[in-house]
């Protein structure tokens, strides 16, 4: 049981990354991770909706009519959404005016419910919580790289303290307007996964088809 | 699972159905739907004090931004009761009796019975609707207006901009601008943000000496040798429609269908 646990939390990491190799929730990375203060909310937020909505789902899994089995994993996800926008307009106040709307957008996330009907609908509900801890935890990591990344080369800060003076604010850097686009996570994110699958091979998705060779001797 | 629990009481046998039958269904997604109304609106409910009190905090801080006063030692709150709130109707340029406490001008906005249907041409901001009443706040010193600082909204490329915009007491001079509430592009039209594009707007006039309104986002840098760059601020780059919309709302609230009687009543009140 330990061992299903740690692994479930472990892998979702880098060897099973739901952004590098599932290449799911990759919308809402491109949207909050401008700076790295809304990534860090996002993650947290996201993490905590999938753990919960896995430990829920899971939790009645024995008893969720297959007809409606999308809209009962909807519900609770959508129900800890609310919950979570909520308290962040409660207690990090600035924090939610920043992310706006993207903290609604959760329910969308494909990440969560990918990960009640993957794994939660077969699973028992701690395996299902720290399955969603893991794959938050996934998004979580490159979320923060691509902040990272975003935020130096965009304004020059990271956490909104100045690292490289920019500029036109009397410093010798002058800030990279693209990276504060969403293009430029779309960048970030498939250099990522090409470092990743470059580094861990085994990942390298076959071709779905091959092209066919064609030798002249089969031409007409 | 369906053999044991028969004959077990009411919860049992349902639970007992098997997964695909009707009866289940329904009586499953309405314990669900239940359950989950219960707890998002015990979390709407217990946590909306903090939220109005989150929302009416950081108006607060606006408004001191505003006119420079925010200081991050002292709290929001006692620094606030340097200002005096007051309702002006904007037709009269008078000001109302009506309790600012109690007043929203968002919601009077929306509300037929309390505000105007803007006509296309009047419409330069994109409100669609104006409120009668509006609610400003005045920095007073010795009994004497040193600030006033007007509430003003309009559509920029994404969403509406809501901020302040502050006056000296000339009714003439801006003090600063400030936006507390939009969705504009990060980086582009969300540099309406940046302490060094709003600083701009301190120390730049309103109205020309013919007493017409003149001031203006353009394109570009302003050039401080040509006539007028007091009236000229630099506009955002890679933000046109943003900058335009800024350019207009604030027209459109200090011209003649949003502050403009009030203006024009207090500075002839000051000669």
């Amino acid at each position: 049981m330990a061992n299903a646990i740690k692994s479930s939390v472990v892998d979702p990491l880098i060897d099973n990354n739901p952004i590098t190799l599932q290449v799911l929730g990759v919308c809402s990375a491109l949207a909050v991770t401008t700076n790295m203060t809304a990534a860090l909310i996002m993650s947290i937020a996201l993490t905590t909706v999938t753990a919960f909505s896995s430990a829920m789902i899971s939790s009645i899994r024995n008893h969720i009519p297959s007809s409606i089995r999308i809209i009962v994993q909807m519900t609770i996800i959508a129900s800890l959404v609310i919950i979570v926008d909520q308290l962040l307009k409660a207690y990090a106040y600035d924090a939610s005016k920043q992310l706006s709307v993207f903290v609604g957008l959760i329910i969308t996330n494909c990440i969560v419910l990918g990960r009640a009907e993957a794994f939660a609908m077969k699973n028992p509900p701690v395996l299902s919580f720290f399955d969603g801890i893991g794959n938050g935890l996934g998004y979580s990591l490159i979320l923060m790289i691509v902040a990272f990344f975003r935020e130096l080369l965009g304004t020059g800060k990271l956490f909104g303290h100045v690292v490289i003076p920019v500029a036109n604010e009397g410093g010798w850097y002058m800030p990279n307007g693209l990276m504060l686009l969403p293009p430029s996570a779309f960048f970030v994110i498939g250099l990522i996964i090409w470092l990743v699958r470059s580094v861990k091979r085994e990942q390298i998705e076959s071709a779905d088809y091959q092209i066919h060779q064609v030798h002249r001797t089969e031409v007409l | 699972m369906a053999e044991t629990t028969q004959n077990k009481g009411l919860i049992a046998s349902i639970l007992g159905l098997p997964n695909d039958d009707p009866k289940k269904t329904i009586i499953v997604a309405f314990l669900l739907c239940l359950v989950c109304s219960i707890l998002v609106s015990t979390s709407a409910v217990m946590f909306k004090p903090k939220q109005i009190a989150n929302k009416q905090a950081d108006i607060k801080k606006n408004i001191l931004a505003v006119t420079g006063l925010l200081d991050k030692s002292s709290d929001v709150n006692t620094l606030f009761e340097q200002f005096e709130v007051k309702i002006v109707d904007l037709e009269t340029g008078e000001y109302s009796d009506i309790d600012p406490e109690s007043y929203d001008q968002r919601k009077a906005s929306g509300d037929p019975a309390q505000s105007i249907k803007l006509s296309q041409q009047q419409d330069i901001a994109n409100i669609g609707r104006r409120a009668n009443l509006a609610k400003i706040y005045l920095l007073k010193e010795d009994d004497k207006i040193k600030r006033v600082v007007l509430p003003i909204h309009g559509y920029g490329l994404w969403s509406t901009l809501y901020g302040f915009v502050s006056l000296e007491s000339d009714y003439n001079t801006i003090g600063g601008l400030q936006f507390y509430s939009h969705a504009e592009t990060p980086g582009l039209g969300g540099e309406v943000d940046n302490p060094k594009w709003r600083k701009q707007w301190q120390g730049k006039k309103v109205f020309n000496d013919a007493g017409e309104l003149e001031i203006e986002v353009i394109r570009g840098h302003v050039d401080f040798q040509v006539e007028g760059s007091e009236h000229k601020v630099d506009g955002l780059s890679g933000a046109t429609l943003t900058s335009r919309g800024v350019s207009n709302l604030v027209n459109f609230w200090l011209g003649d269908d949003g502050f403009g009687p009030y203006l024009k009543k207090m500075s002839e009140a000051e000669k």
